[in-house]
């Protein structure tokens, strides 16, 4: 019996291994291509010699992306949104999430409704397109004429975050706020001094999801953005994308690149800052994402 | 609970009678005067209050204001009055999309039955991909390995759509003069997959390859991201119901069925709910992102179809906002339909 029992867990084991590589090897692949053919050169891109490492090394595709000032600005663009709305929506959050976290609050279950009841019914992007309308132009008529700010503050909010962060501040212990409230704690003081720190790895894993759908965000922000200075680096991509097929082909018979090298290399300079914070905001990920009470 | 008199009675010994006690007196008047006592709790207690307006105020001004624009969808179309004031048009909107019979209702139609098939089809197989992953997560032993595994499969996640599609739309490129095919088409072709003229001509211009570019994609980008939770669960497990299934004479796949699969069975469920409840909210970014004239057969969506001809077109707001509605609605109806029957079945529920 003992010889049967280990049979079948060694299958499952050798099974789980080889699809696990196999998957593992499949997400990787894509990045690894992509760098690989922004630095090879022109004959091996074309003719798609390149399977793994690249070929006839080059860093022109680069080189010229990085000299484009277009770039450069869209990329200061997204960094701006990233860090403006990233702040603005954590800001929203974290305050709205601690109110509902107390069981004192009056309305508690109908605030919980309202959150959750936009998770399940969106108005739909044609609505969503008309209010975003409205909402510029209240906007521009007190004077913000720069389209990033209605990014930053109309757009991204995420009922799922908040719920996340209020799950989180429900199991900070009463005892322990109790007795921050004994010594004299205002409310405020209780939130920044015993909330907060005690729910560290949530508060990282929701900032971490709020600034990579800012970093991400393409549609609004291609709707809504008409000044081409003032377009993030997503929009940037596409519309580079869109556009070098015809153009981008015609004009660069003489390069030591491929067209489609400068899409790679473009690719490939949206995803490293993701990369390099990565690593460091990663552990959090299975202690912050506590998805069992989107009760109520 | 059984009431007692006492409960809301008490004995004044002076004048040898019952008479209302002080905290049924309390009760009573909070009854008659509710509202004065909610305004008296909220002023005691502003701060918490004032905490949470500036999510209230999001919340309403961009979630629940387009909402109200919806009504577009009943009322005459008219550019220059804002919804409130426009005429009430009762259902034309709709039965215009459902049974005009000409292009645009034909359109509504195919645009509904490809959402229901995307989402079908990320129901079957992008659900269960992500709990097969989290059982062979559990299956590493070894620490540092797991977290290999995992850093590598979580990643894709983080990358934009945009860039996701532009490299899938790089990796299946046709061929053409100065470049060749996409690497994915040529790997394809190599094995026999797809004949050398269909990979030539470009995998995303053709409608065949639509449905299964946009499942491949999202399980790729999103498998080992969703199992996160669903792993969770099953480190959760205490170790000693292994042991007792195992002197029981389970085998591997005894134990998954009868310690694992029950165990994980109510994050199966509210996840299960989750998805249907954005069953039909369909990432149109991707679609956007992925489609084009060749392939709106397939890959045509209710969202993409209202943008196309609302935002972008000439339908007008109210037809477009009539097609979202009836999207929204059957996704509503889904949703609390799932709910409905995972709790008689399972005693789990999200709400």
């Amino acid at each position: 019996m003992k010889r049967k029992l280990e049979i079948s867990e060694l299958i499952f084991k050798i099974i789980s291994y080889t699809l696990l590589t196999v998957f593992a090897l499949a997400c990787l692949y894509p990045f690894v291509y992509a760098v690989s053919a922004a630095i090879s050169g022109r004959q091996p891109v074309e003719y798609n010699t390149i399977i793994l490492f690249p070929k006839e090394i080059q860093f022109q595709a680069f080189a010229r992306m990085f000299s484009d000032n277009t770039f450069w600005n869209a990329y200061s663009n997204t960094l701006f949104i990233t860090l403006y709305g990233t702040l603005w929506a954590m800001l929203t959050s974290i305050l709205g999430a601690y109110a509902l976290s107390k069981k004192r609050l009056l309305f508690r279950k109908t605030f919980n409704f309202f959150l959750v009841f936009t998770m399940w019914f969106a108005a739909g992007i044609v609505p969503q397109y008309l209010n975003y309308l409205a909402t510029q132009r209240v906007f521009n008529s007190v004077g913000i004429t720069d389209d990033k700010w209605l990014v930053v503050i109309a757009m991204g909010m995420a009922a799922m975050n908040i719920i996340l962060l209020r799950n989180a501040f429900e199991g900070v212990p009463s005892e322990v706020e109790e007795a921050a409230i004994v010594d004299g704690a205002t409310e405020m003081q209780v939130l920044t001094k015993v909330h907060i720190p005690m729910s560290q790895s949530t508060i990282a894993t929701v900032a971490l999801f709020f600034a990579i759908s800012r970093w991400n965000g393409y549609f609004w922000a291609r709707q809504m953005i008409s000044n081409p200075n003032e377009q993030p680096l997503q929009v940037f991509i596409r519309l580079q994308l869109e556009q070098f097929t015809d153009a981008e082909q015609m004009a660069g018979w003489n390069f030591p690149y491929a067209s489609d090298s400068v899409i790679y290399a473009l690719i490939v300079c949206s995803i490293v800052p993701i990369l390099v914070i990565y690593p460091f905001i990663q552990k959090y990920f299975a202690k912050g994402t506590n998805v069992g009470g989107v009760k109520e | 609970m059984k009431v007692r008199a006492t409960d809301f009675l008490e004995y004044d010994k002076a004048k040898g009678v019952y008479r209302v006690s002080p905290e049924q007196a309390v009760r009573d008047d909070v009854e008659k005067h509710y509202w004065r006592h909610v305004g008296l709790t909220i002023m005691k207690d502003w701060r918490l209050y004032l905490m949470l307006v500036p999510m209230l105020l999001v919340f309403f001004l961009w979630r629940y204001l387009p909402m109200y624009e919806l009504l577009s969808c009943f009322k005459v179309a008219d550019v220059v009055k804002p919804v409130s004031q426009q005429f009430f048009s009762g259902f034309s909107y709709f039965k215009r999309l459902l049974f005009a019979g000409d292009q645009l209702s034909v359109d509504f139609w195919r645009a509904l039955r490809n959402t229901f098939i995307l989402s079908f089809y990320g129901l079957c197989f992008g659900f269960p991909i992500p709990i097969i992953l989290a059982l062979f997560f559990n299956e590493i032993r070894s620490n540092i390995a797991r977290s290999f595994y995992q850093v590598l499969t979580y990643l894709p996640k983080f990358m934009s759509t945009v860039v996701m599609t532009s490299l899938v739309t790089m990796l299946v490129k046709q061929g053409s003069l100065v470049s060749g095919m996409g690497i994915v088409s040529q790997a394809l072709q190599a094995v026999g997959f797809i004949s050398s003229d269909v990979a030539n001509a470009g995998l995303l211009n053709n409608p065949a390859f639509f449905r299964s570019i946009y499942q491949i994609s999202g399980i790729w980008e999103g498998a080992g991201y969703d199992s996160i939770v669903f792993f969770a669960a099953i480190i959760a497990i205490s170790p000693t119901s292994y042991e007792a299934a195992q002197i029981d004479g389970a085998d591997k796949w005894a134990q998954m069925r009868y310690v694992v699969l029950p165990s994980i069975l109510s994050t199966i469920v509210i996840m299960l709910i989750n998805r249907i409840g954005s069953l039909l909210n369909i990432g149109y970014e991707k679609v956007l992102l992925l489609y084009n004239t060749n392939t709106y057969v397939t890959a045509d969506v209710v969202s993409t179809f209202a943008y196309r001809n609302g935002m972008a077109g000439s339908a007008g707001n109210g037809l477009s906002a009539a097609a979202e509605m009836m999207n929204n609605v059957i996704g509503m109806i889904l949703v609390i339909g799932a709910n409905t029957i995972a709790r008689k079945a399972t005693d789990t529920s999200l709400y």
